[in-house]
């Protein structure tokens, strides 16, 4: 009956859930971690109305993550033993992170007042420090786990540019889902982000190829070359149109306001794909192709079924849950 | 020190940390359902105050187990690589369909849960409460399928030493599942019971008796006066289980070591396995074979039994077993005279009395300890194995570096320890504020959020 769902078709079926999952996760947690990220710019009020933006909705972005963790190790077992076992530490100081972040949001309402302000910075500090190991961890992965000090110059630079472009992706979602004073930051917020997450791309776009012939290959050979050029064409000419449209930022009409915030998350899925092509069909850089890591057929046709029945309904009241909170965030009340 | 056993601790660090959590949250759900439905029928604002206070109880316990959860979802990697490799066929799809069908399902709808009141008519933010308990009891069940496998694993075939499952059905219900998760959902009802009577009767004694902390209060204890004698039954059907699947486990929680008939059950002892056998024992005698074979001549397995031709032990450590398993079952009985004496008091009475609160109190987290107790009888008592006969735990350890395992193992607990602290002091200071807010006649307890009233039906409007 699933003939054609063999060996060959089921690995690259996960491997783009897989794919799928991370870059929700990069874009959905990005910008709750970005809004953390943020907070330090703010004082006690406005942080409130930050965490307000996210506070819905965060749990849910961070499921995506163990989804991507699931799926690499249900469907690709091999590979997450490889890669979490050379990544031991980083993935240590991102959990502690993410748990700083993920308990300071409900702490720093409920502790005792005295401890409110120490846990606004656990907040703040858990959210960057997962947006920094997360780079760093891209940067490692990019270099294919090479040992050497230039792998972890380059890590430390992923680094920074993934923090930058958590920082855009969550200043956009401010400036759709806040009005007045602190939308007006936020504007300001977004153009020095985007700033920098430029930079950002464009270092690793041009250290990918230059640390890995075989990238070289995929990007500059002739034809690709004319196949490949919408990408960065696509990337550079959003970068520029996002630029021009934030100096007419914040409007008095606030139709547009989810306008940057969108334009974030295309540049991150035009990133994404650019990565994709990259490393296809490795799983583990230079080391493990996609089947090579694959588990056996038989399990992984059980989780397919499970999926396509279970994701369109997760899809859909994901979409239920943003449609209850659209608009300007209000106050987080439990009544 | 020894990497695999460095990995086991941080591991079972981690993994006590989490079900800390869970066990509050799986039952408080569907508590918090039992409040909302209560509130939707009888239209009593005491249920909606309840719920109010409970929801943000609910919100902080399942953030701490959101947060150690995504942490297992690493450690699972980083610390028993072989796992997956071995058995990854079989665990795979199981953790896939507790991702897919509870985890997406209970962190979304607790959006709603939490902030959506005003947001979503009234049925629907019922039915995202109902989601929410749903979802976190469908998580259970998919891992406790998982656990229970791993203890008594049917339904596979091994090929080249890895696992390929045959029959899912067999998979899924294995030997001891049922009884597995039976105990394990009992036990979140009781830890979730004595949670919600010790911070009502500590809200008591700080002179907050509004009808809310009294609706509470009588919930937590009902429930613990019903749950505990049905615990007590399937923790016996659970251990006559283990008895057939896996003696060793048994023979060490007895703390018995030759297999014989008449075996006492024993309250104390000292267990030593130099000298292979106990010291300072107390027991009532032929005990234990009355309780698992029920007949005092009964022949119950030693754990002598139970070592290789080369003199290699194959059954568990027998102290840890030994002392986890009389900690669950002491503070089991203690719940139960606790939580009837409690019923009977509320029943007669209508209320209770200063010593009863502070006991009350006193057992607040009582069921964290049993739980873990019984984790620990149950996950040592499976020692050496990893999964029964299939996989040893040290077969499935990583080749990262002991120093590295103990600096995170110590970043690990370090952090924890202050999460408990928080997390314990924090629910105390939510339960305290009512009487100081009492204080302020007016709008007294608008700050807790509980001023607009919807009456029974009436559809809350986008507010």
């Amino acid at each position: 009956m699933f003939s054609f769902l063999d060996g060959h078709t089921l690995p690259l079926i996960f491997a783009a859930l897989m794919g799928i999952s991370i870059l929700a996760y990069v874009i959905l947690d990005g910008y709750d971690l970005g809004v953390g990220m943020l907070m330090a710019r703010g004082d006690r009020p406005e942080r409130d109305k930050m965490v307000a933006t996210i506070g819905p909705f965060w749990d849910a972005n961070e499921t995506w993550l163990v989804l991507g963790i699931g799926l690499l190790l249900v469907a690709f077992p091999v590979a997450h033993g490889m890669v979490l076992q050379a990544l031991y530490l980083p993935i240590a100081l991102m959990l502690l992170g993410l748990t700083m972040r993920g308990v300071a949001f409900e702490f720093r309402v409920k502790a005792q007042e005295q401890y409110q302000r120490w846990w606004d910075w656990a907040f703040i500090g858990g959210s960057g420090l997962s947006a920094l190991t997360q780079g760093y961890m891209l940067g490692l992965y990019i270099m294919g786990f090479k040992a050497g000090w230039a792998t972890h110059v380059f890590a430390g630079g992923a680094a920074i540019g993934l923090a930058a472009a958590y920082c855009f992706v969550g200043a956009t979602w401010l400036v759709g889902k806040t009005d007045g004073e602190l939308q007006r930051r936020a504007v300001g917020w977004t153009r020095l982000a985007l700033l920098a997450t430029a930079i950002g791309m464009v270092a690793v776009s041009l250290a990918t190829p230059l640390v890995s012939p075989r990238i070289f290959e995929r990007w500059f050979a002739f034809p690709n070359i004319i196949g490949l050029m919408p990408i960065p064409l696509m990337t550079a000419a959003l970068f520029v149109a996002l630029w021009v449209f934030l100096k007419r930022m914040p409007r008095v009409d606030h139709s547009l306001d989810f306008v940057p915030f969108m334009a974030a998350v295309s540049l991150f899925v035009l990133g994404f794909l650019g990565l994709a092509y990259s490393f296809y069909p490795y799983l583990v850089p230079e080391k493990l192709t996609i089947w090579q890591a694959a588990s056996a057929p038989e399990s992984l046709l059980i989780i397919l079924m499970g999926a396509a029945v279970v994701l369109p309904i997760i899809a859909a009241y994901t979409v239920f849950s943003y449609h209850v909170f659209r608009g300007k965030a209000t106050e987080l009340r439990y009544d | 020190m020894d990497p695999i056993l460095l990995a086991r601790i941080q591991f079972g660090a981690n993994i006590s940390f989490h079900i800390l959590f869970p066990t509050i949250t799986i039952a408080l759900g569907w508590v918090l359902l039992f409040f909302k439905v209560k509130f939707n029928r009888t239209g009593n604002e005491a249920w909606m105050n309840a719920y109010r206070f409970w929801v943000k109880v609910f919100a902080l316990s399942f953030a701490l187990g959101v947060v150690s959860g995504i942490t297992m979802s690493f450690q699972f990697g980083t610390n028993w690589p072989g796992f997956m490799e071995r058995v990854g066929n079989i665990a795979g799809p199981l953790l896939a369909y507790e991702i897919l069908t509870a985890f997406f399902l209970e962190a979304t709808f607790l959006g709603i849960m939490l902030f959506g009141f005003r947001k979503v008519p009234n049925w629907m933010h019922t039915l995202a409460t109902f989601l929410v308990a749903f979802g976190t009891t469908m998580s259970a069940f998919w891992i406790l399928v998982l656990n229970s496998w791993m203890h008594t694993p049917a339904g596979h075939e091994m090929r080249d030493g890895v696992a390929f499952a045959t029959d899912w059905w067999a998979i899924i219900f294995n030997p001891s599942m049922p009884y597995r998760l039976a105990h394990m959902l009992l036990a979140s009802g009781l830890t979730c019971a004595f949670l919600i009577a010790g911070l009502s009767a500590f809200r008591w004694l700080r002179q907050d008796r509004g009808p809310d902390v009294m609706a509470a209060l009588r919930t937590g204890v009902t429930l613990g006066a019903l749950l505990i004698p049905a615990q007590i039954v399937v923790g016996d059907l659970h251990g006559l289980n283990t008895l057939e699947h896996q003696p060793a486990k048994v023979a060490a929680m007895e703390g018995n070591w030759e297999t014989r008939g008449h075996v006492p059950l024993l309250l104390f002892a000292l267990p030593d396995e130099a000298t292979r056998s106990n010291s300072f024992e107390i027991g009532i005698p032929s005990g234990a074979s009355l309780i698992l074979k029920h007949d005092p001549a009964g022949v119950v397995p030693g754990l002598n039994d139970f070592i290789g031709p080369n003199g290699e032990r194959l059954h568990p450590p027998v102290a840890p077993v030994f002392f986890a398993f009389r900690i669950m079952v002491g503070i089991g009985m203690l719940m139960l005279a606790v939580s009837w004496f409690a019923g009977w008091s509320l029943w007669r009475k209508g209320d209770i009395n200063r010593p009863l609160a502070w006991v009350l109190v006193g057992m607040t987290f009582a069921g964290w300890v049993a739980t873990l107790s019984g984790w620990y009888v149950t996950e040592i008592g499976r020692q050496p194995w990893l999964v029964t006969g299939v996989l040893t735990t040290a077969q499935a350890a990583s080749n990262v570096p002991g120093s590295m395992i103990a600096a995170t193992l110590a970043m690990y607990l370090a952090i924890y320890a202050v999460l408990i602290a928080a997390y314990v002091s924090v629910l105390f200071h939510l339960a305290g504020k009512g009487p100081k807010l009492l204080d302020s006649p007016v709008g007294a307890r608008v700050v807790q959020g509980s001023a607009p009233v919807h009456p029974a039906g009436a559809t809350a409007k986008d507010g």
